[in-house]
């Protein structure tokens, strides 16, 4: 890693951390319904949504309650969006003319954003029309961010309150999540994206004549859109001239802001935030990419200060910041070393003042590859999973660590809430092991941790090598599964692999390579993004409605300090040994075995 | 300590045998079900033993002579586990025998009324029930556990506690409770048995060592869910290997899909079969160290709990303080010489057979020299205290020596004419205010001095109390004396707090503020009075030598009665948390080193690349996988030793404890298996057994 | 499970207004007025008739042209309409073959050509429609564009050198050069087209 790369990573971690700060504090007093800044100008809106929807802010939830409120919501979200893509054909605002989309694609696209998940098995200017990403999967990409942090806020009561039989009231929750954080900040990041040249507009796309008219050998296709073959079965090719250019344009930035803001990642084009229209200098790169992180981290401050105790946020934001920090270091030295095979052709790979240099296959110029790694870490840290560089095309050690951060159940920042709420089962379980090689029985924030809450914390660990292990297994022995892989060998297995651990972890973003618009993939993929989910969130609320009813010990010299350094390393040390032991026989037969391959080859 | 429980051996032959002939009864699918992580490896030894009769029959999938190997070694593991817990369970037995030769079958001395002096007729003790009268006179065994309701003997307990000086037990009072097997010495006893048969002391205290009733404490059930989630994890990680290994030999287009075997090894070596294997063992162990120093826990929910508690409610005295206050010092009045003072105070203590009066004789002749006299060769009278007076002292020559509280002697004085020098006031008033209890002697209207009364703290009592700290445990004096001198007392001994002027009632209301503020409290108690605050406290540890009411209260017996055992109680619970902790730490850590031996194994001859990752240099795939297997089945046995003697536990903060077991059982986890494969390898092929 | 079902469907109507219309009303209104160029697709225009946008690379094959990045965009290179990257692997003998046919087709537009060539030129980009190639890769091609449109080294280079553009604040991004507007400019400025051998291999 050069010099100027490392400046790069501190420069965004101290970003990161200085506006996560007051952040976190502003969404504190948000969910607790303390006066703040916004409260004047929204909470009319906030007051006249309760009315009409017939909520009474402070009618507290026990954790049952909570999870029903919230798992009918997603229902219902779940099958508006998938209404809508069945229907977009005749709905206006669909410039493109786009037809319906299929029952296979819908069904996972409808769970993908309902998930926070936002994998996309299509290319978003050739499949859904303006409304549908606007009314549709933007919307979804504001609701699935607000009810993720709402069961964290509930979890975090459960941390606070002593003897408390409920949790929180998840609508007022949803609402507050929604207007007070979402929303604001959306906007202000949208126009930031716009002025920087990010498509928002409704007019259609825009025609330009190329400067150069370009010919091309392609396949002849037929009156319906089939290759047509010749007696011997070989597709007929045509040459053709092209000599104009065609802008797909659209609503972006508004979509962007949040798709990164709400961990996300759903791009408005097929190629994500790689697409000039949605990031188009390097300044909006970095904006982005503090956005994907910015809530996740300042989510454990407010924490911190619903514990009423600040350290404790730190230190877990610090945990999260020294793994996403040794990743990204790996990443970026791994893809700014490049790719030895392409130095052995003739290639120019070596950093200067005239080039990024680097592995540059899948990767834009604009971010070379400091700024492709350091994406590519933030955002599999995160579960964002939005991209501005294909990790297909990553170096073996590149495209690990991506995929690492995914199986490790997205704690690592996580997804808005449910990272932290990840992450905290990660603690109780840290907690757990520590208490008892300390001769105490465990307990954190002074609530004991009892084997209730060690079996809903356990069902939580489980969750990613289920998803990711079984989704991967199913696909690799199954002909459909196979048939997907765009890419020879141990690579192929990455494909899957990453896949899964996409979907299982709710990110979202992929070795894109793989074909997995097909009806397999669109289902298995489905099922791993609602296991991934929701087999997280309800025994997360079961441990919300366990801890609110216990009683506080108060600590003392015999209690294990949880914001001490010794304690953050040991966290990190839980969080990698458990994703470590579980994948990395997986990780062996793909990316490991691939960079050793390409040493191999190299020499 | 005298100690009925003799400190068993580790490995006493007796045990042993025992032991290594329960491992083979344990492999019961009904035992082994209980511990999930044994019976998936008992499982996997099933499968692997097909696999091996299947090879023989020329169907295998890999050499017969390797599964074999395997499969034996599977079932090693197995039985190591089984033998850690025969072997935990054995000490046990072995003390249970010890207690149930004492349990014989007796003839008991049935009253028809429950006074001395009425008809008895002879009745098996094991139809005795609760609320019968017999009669034990000198000779005879107690028959059941009771209490006396007449007479006084010298009872013989060492049966139980292991002490031979016999003991007192009358009716009334705190020595009113008798146990069933001990034997009393002299005199007779009429006793009201409290006990139903079969649920004797001696009863519960077999069950308990022999760990038959053991129910899993909290901790362990949580701790076996977390070992059951991992296995689950390392199940997925093992299974789904097959797939992928074939789809990598199809990608590789050489090399074979990896063996049912080699899989079946690798999740044994995987899942944490270190702990899983000793963590009955670790809890039976626990008991076990429990019942060494003489404490007879009803239930291992105590134990554990002993290791959370937080504040500890000790009683001042027997305590904190030897029993008695002693002379300290004597302050003379002005104008009196010090050894005048002391003589005469002497001369007052002479007939005074109180550890007081005692004490202030020895003083004086420390300090002066002066030898005691025998009080009527000198003619003396002695004057014994009263309640009224308040005082003690000597009649002599027409001298009226006397010593005792201020007041009193003041107007002992003043009647004789005499009066109390201010210097003599500020001398009480400071001694008091010190915590000391002020004793004015006058010689008749002359007062003479004070005498310095001190309640004497036990040596090394304040470094006990500064460990406790560290330990992050409070401790509360309990005292009867006035707040003035208990906080002098308290300062001294170092303890947090203390509740002065305490009654039964007070000391309740404390356990439950204490509770009601998050924290677990554990007190010691031996009078029927104790009983209530026994019976809220988390950890309440009654004296063998109190009464029923107290024992049936707490939930721990100490033999010796000895109330500083409180702490030894805290650092066994502690103990039996820190084992498990470690070796769980330990377990997990060591699958990383078994990864690094066995996925270059499975998968080298697919992807000869990842030979790359056979950091140990390890010989063959084959002893590869054989040596970690080993290693798994043979570290189990290398730590029963510790699993029975406990991880060794120091006094020191959370933070410094935690560092401290990460780096010998994280670290020294992650290491040790490295070596360990790398010599069982260089070992195996040395032998050329692969 | 009723009383619940209330808020469920009112809210969830009520937020799809408010995050599905107001707010990317909101952001394009505002969009509209203040960067209306920006909002739009940042198009370029030359004599008032658009020529592409200055954030969409275009396909360039003529040796008198600076070349842009190969696209992945399949069947038409440089397809706006269906951004796409190769995500060919690193150890992919496609990938290998891909990139050594197009340093081969380098070298064969200019045999002067000698030494590496700058990954970005033979690597395909993310989306396919980079607008960019590192500073260095204009450098290399210097030397073809001016013999095929005959005019001096000099000439070009100043020109690329005018167009480079530095990483923001020093730090983010790389140094690179926009294809489409160099090549505009180098339309404007000189006489002669930019030769007839088309690029092999895009």
């Amino acid at each position: 890693m050069t010099a100027a790369a490392a400046v790069q990573l501190v420069l965004y971690l101290g970003v990161l951390l200085a506006l996560a700060k007051p952040l976190g504090i502003y969404m504190a007093r948000a969910y607790e319904g303390r006066p703040m800044i916004l409260g004047p100008v929204l909470g009319p809106v906030e007051r006249f949504l309760y009315r009409i929807a017939g909520v009474k802010a402070d009618d507290e939830m026990d954790w049952k309650r909570y999870a029903l409120a919230m798992l009918l919501f997603n229902f219902v979200g779940f099958l508006l969006l998938y209404a809508l893509q069945r229907l977009q054909g005749g709905l206006p605002l669909n410039p493109a003319r786009l037809p319906s989309v299929g029952p296979d694609l819908s069904f996972n696209t409808a769970i993908s954003f309902v998930t926070n998940t936002n994998w996309q098995s299509y290319s978003g200017e050739q499949t859904m029309s303006d409304l549908t990403q606007m009314l549709g999967l933007a919307v979804q990409n504001f609701l699935s961010a607000a009810s993720g942090m709402a069961v964290l806020v509930a979890l975090v009561r459960g941390f606070a309150r002593r003897s408390a039989s409920t949790v929180g009231n998840f609508w007022a929750d949803t609402v507050r999540g929604t207007l007070y954080v979402l929303l604001p900040l959306s906007f202000i990041l949208a126009l930031a994206l716009v002025s920087q040249g990010v498509a928002q507009t409704f007019s259609a796309s825009k025609r330009v004549a190329l400067v150069e008219p370009v010919t091309v050998t392609s396949p002849k296709l037929d009156a319906a859109g089939a290759q047509v073959k010749d007696a011997q079965g070989n597709p007929v090719t045509e040459t053709v001239t092209v000599t104009g250019q065609t802008l797909a344009l659209g609503p972006a930035a508004s979509q962007i802001a949040i798709k990164q803001l709400g961990t996300n990642g759903g791009g408005f084009f097929n190629v994500n935030s790689a697409h000039p229209f949605e990031n188009p200098t390097p300044l909006s790169g970095f904006l982005e990419l503090v956005a994907i992180l910015l809530i996740p981290g300042a989510l454990c401050l407010t924490f911190g200060e619903m514990v009423r105790d600040r350290r404790q946020g730190w230190a877990i934001l610090a945990a999260m910041a020294v793994i996403l920090a040794a990743f990204a270091a790996v990443d970026v030295a791994s893809e700014q070393r490049g790719n030895p095979l392409l130095a052995k052709l003739g290639a120019d790979q070596r950093p200067s003042a005239t080039q990024g240099g680097g592995n540059m296959e899948g990767k834009e110029v604009r971010f070379g590859p400091v700024a492709s790694a350091l994406w590519a870490t933030a955002t599999t840290a995160a579960s964002n999973g939005s991209v501005n560089a294909m990790h297909d095309s990553f170096t073996p050690l590149g495209g690990l660590a991506p995929m690492a951060l995914m199986q490790i159940g997205e704690v690592v920042f996580g997804g808005v809430g449910s990272g932290l709420y990840g992450m905290l089962a990660f603690v109780i379980v840290a907690v757990f092991i520590a208490g008892l090689m300390v001769g105490r029985t465990p307990e954190y924030l002074g609530k004991k941790i009892g084997s209730f809450e060690m079996k809903m914390a356990s069902l939580v660990i489980l969750v990613p090598p289920a998803t990711v292990l079984l989704g991967t297994a199913l696909a690799v022995a199954t002909a459909a599964g196979r048939g997907g892989t765009l890419n020879p060998g141990a690579h192929g297995f990455s494909e899957i692999l990453y896949a899964f651990s996409s979907a299982g972890n709710n990110n979202g973003s992929a070795f894109a390579g793989l074909s997995a618009n097909t009806p397999f993939y669109d289902f298995t993929l489905g099922l791993a993004m609602f296991f991934g989910r929701f087999w997280t969130k309800i025994p997360i609320l079961a441990i919300a409605g366990s801890l609110a009813a216990k009683k506080m010990t108060p600590a003392g010299a015999g209690t294990l300090a949880t914001h001490t350094p010794l304690f953050v390393g040991l966290l990190v040390g839980t969080v990698i040994l458990v994703a470590a032991l579980t994948f990395l026989p997986a990780l062996a037969l793909g990316p490991i075995v691939e960079h050793l391959q390409m040493l191999a080859m190299a020499r | 300590m005298p100690s009925r429980v003799q400190a068993l051996k580790l490995a006493e032959p007796a045990i042993v045998r025992r032991a290594i002939a329960e491992s083979f009864k344990k492999l019961d699918p009904r035992h082994m079900v209980r511990n999930p992580v044994m019976f998936v490896t008992e499982v996997v030894s099933v499968l692997t033993t097909f696999l091996f009769v299947q090879a023989l029959r020329g169907q295998g999938e890999a050499p017969a002579g390797f599964t074999l190997a395997i499969s034996v070694w599977l079932w090693f593991t197995v039985l190591f586990a089984n033998f850690a817990e025969a072997m935990a369970e054995g000490r046990g037995k072995a003390q249970a025998d010890a207690l149930r030769r004492s349990r014989q079958e007796l003839v008991a001395k049935f009253l028809s009324e429950p006074r001395h002096g009425s008809g008895w007729a002879p009745v098996p003790s094991r139809m005795l029930h609760s609320g019968d009268v017999v009669l034990v006179d000198a000779g005879d065994i107690v028959p059941g556990d009771g209490e006396v309701i007449e007479g006084i003997a010298s009872v013989d307990e060492s049966v139980i506690t292991g002490e031979s000086a016999p003991v007192i037990r009358e009716s009334g009072g705190d020595r009113s409770a008798v146990t069933g097997g001990t034997r009393v010495l002299s005199d007779w006893l009429v006793v009201r048995i409290s006990a139903e048969p079969g649920e004797t002391f001696l009863d519960r205290m077999i069950g308990m060592v022999e760990g038959a009733k053991r129910q899993r404490t909290p901790n362990e059930i949580a701790l076996s869910i977390l070992l059951a989630a991992l296995t689950i994890v390392f199940l997925l990680a093992v299974a789904t290997l097959l797939p992928f290994s074939l789809y990598a030999v199809k990608a590789a287009g050489q090399g074979q899909p990896v063996t049912v075997t080699v899989l079946a090894a690798l999740l044994v070596c995987l899942i944490p079969t270190t702990i899983g294997g000793l963590l009955s063992a670790i809890g039976i162990a626990g008991m076990d160290r429990m019942v060494q120093a003489n404490v007879i826990a009803t239930s291992g929910r105590a134990v554990e709990a002993a290791g959370d508690v937080d504040v500890l409610l000790l009683d001042k005295t027997g305590t904190i303080t030897l029993g008695n206050r002693q002379a300290t010092a004597f302050v003379p009045a002005r104008g009196v010489a010090e050894e005048e003072l002391a003589d005469a105070a002497q001369l007052a203590s002479l007939a005074d057979e109180t550890p007081e009066g005692r004490s202030i004789v020895v003083l004086a002749k420390e300090k002066h020299g002066l030898r005691g006299r025998e009080v009527h060769g000198l003619g003396a009278t002695f004057v014994p205290f009263s309640a009224q007076t308040r005082m003690s002292g000597v009649n002599l020559d027409g001298r009226e020596v006397r010593k005792g509280a201020a007041d009193a002697v003041a107007e002992f004085v003043r009647e004789r004419g005499g009066s109390v020098g201010d210097d003599v006031r500020e001398t009480v008033d400071a001694l008091a205010k010190s915590g000391a209890t002020p004793l004015v002697v006058a010689d008749g209207p002359r007062v003479l001095g004070v005498v310095q009364l001190k309640d004497i703290v036990k040596g090394g009592i304040r470094e006990r109390f500064a460990e406790l700290r560290t330990m992050g445990i409070k401790t509360v004096m309990i005292t009867g004396d006035n707040p003035l001198t208990a906080a002098a007392i308290a300062a001294e001994a170092g303890v947090d707090d203390f509740l002065a002027e305490a009654t039964p009632e007070a000391k309740l209301r404390l356990i439950r503020e204490l509770q009601t503020g998050g924290r677990l409290v554990a007190m010691t108690g031996d009078g029927t009075n104790d009983a209530p605050a026994l019976a809220q406290a988390d950890v309440a540890v009654a004296m063998n030598s109190g009464t029923q009411a107290a024992k049936e209260a707490g939930n721990m017996v100490d033999l010796d009665s000895n109330p500083t055992k409180l702490l030894e109680v805290v650092e066994i619970g502690k103990q039996l948390l820190m084992t498990r902790g470690s070796l769980t730490t330990f377990s997990i850590a060591n699958d990383v080193a078994k990864y690094f031996a066995i996925i270059p194994a499975m998968f080298v001859a697919t992807y000869p690349q990842l030979g790359a990752l056979n950091v140990m240099r390890l010989t063959t795939p084959a002893s590869a996988v054989m040596s970690a297997v080993i290693f798994n089945a043979l570290i189990i046995i290398a730590l029963i030793p510790l699993a029975l003697r406990g991880v060794e536990y120091r006094p020191v903060g959370a933070a410094a404890l935690l560092r401290r077991n990460l780096l010998v059982y994280g670290l020294g986890g992650l290491v040790a298996p490295f070596v360990g494969i790398k010599a069982i390898d260089l070992l195996l092929s040395a032998l050329h057994l692969v | 499970m009723r009383s619940q079902l209330r808020p469920a469907l009112v809210l969830l109507v009520a937020l799809h207004v408010l995050t599905g219309l107001v707010y990317p009303l909101a952001v394009t209104g505002v969009a509209q007025v203040v960067w209306p160029a920006e909002a739009g697709g940042s198009l370029v225009a030359v004599n008032g008739r658009a020529r592409g946008s200055r954030l969409i690379g275009q396909p360039f094959s003529s040796p008198g042209y600076f070349w842009g990045r190969p696209s992945a965009t399949s069947p038409v290179p440089y397809d706006a309409s269906a951004s796409s990257g190769s995500n060919l692997g690193p150890t992919n003998p496609a990938l290998l073959e891909l990139v050594r046919a197009r340093i081969a087709a380098l070298r064969a537009a200019d045999p002067t050509l000698k030494g590496p060539i700058p990954v970005d030129l033979v690597t395909a980009s993310a989306s396919g429609l980079d607008p960019d190639i590192s500073v260095a890769a204009a450098l290399v091609q210097i030397p073809r564009v001016a013999r095929a449109r005959g005019i001096g080294e000099a000439g070009v280079r100043a020109l690329v050198e005018r167009h480079a553009v530095a990483p923001t604040l020093g730090l983010l991004g790389e140094p690179r050069v926009n294809v489409l507007l160099l090549n505009l400019a180098l339309d404007a400025g000189s006489e002669r087209g930019p030769g007839e051998v088309p690029r092999p291999g895009v």
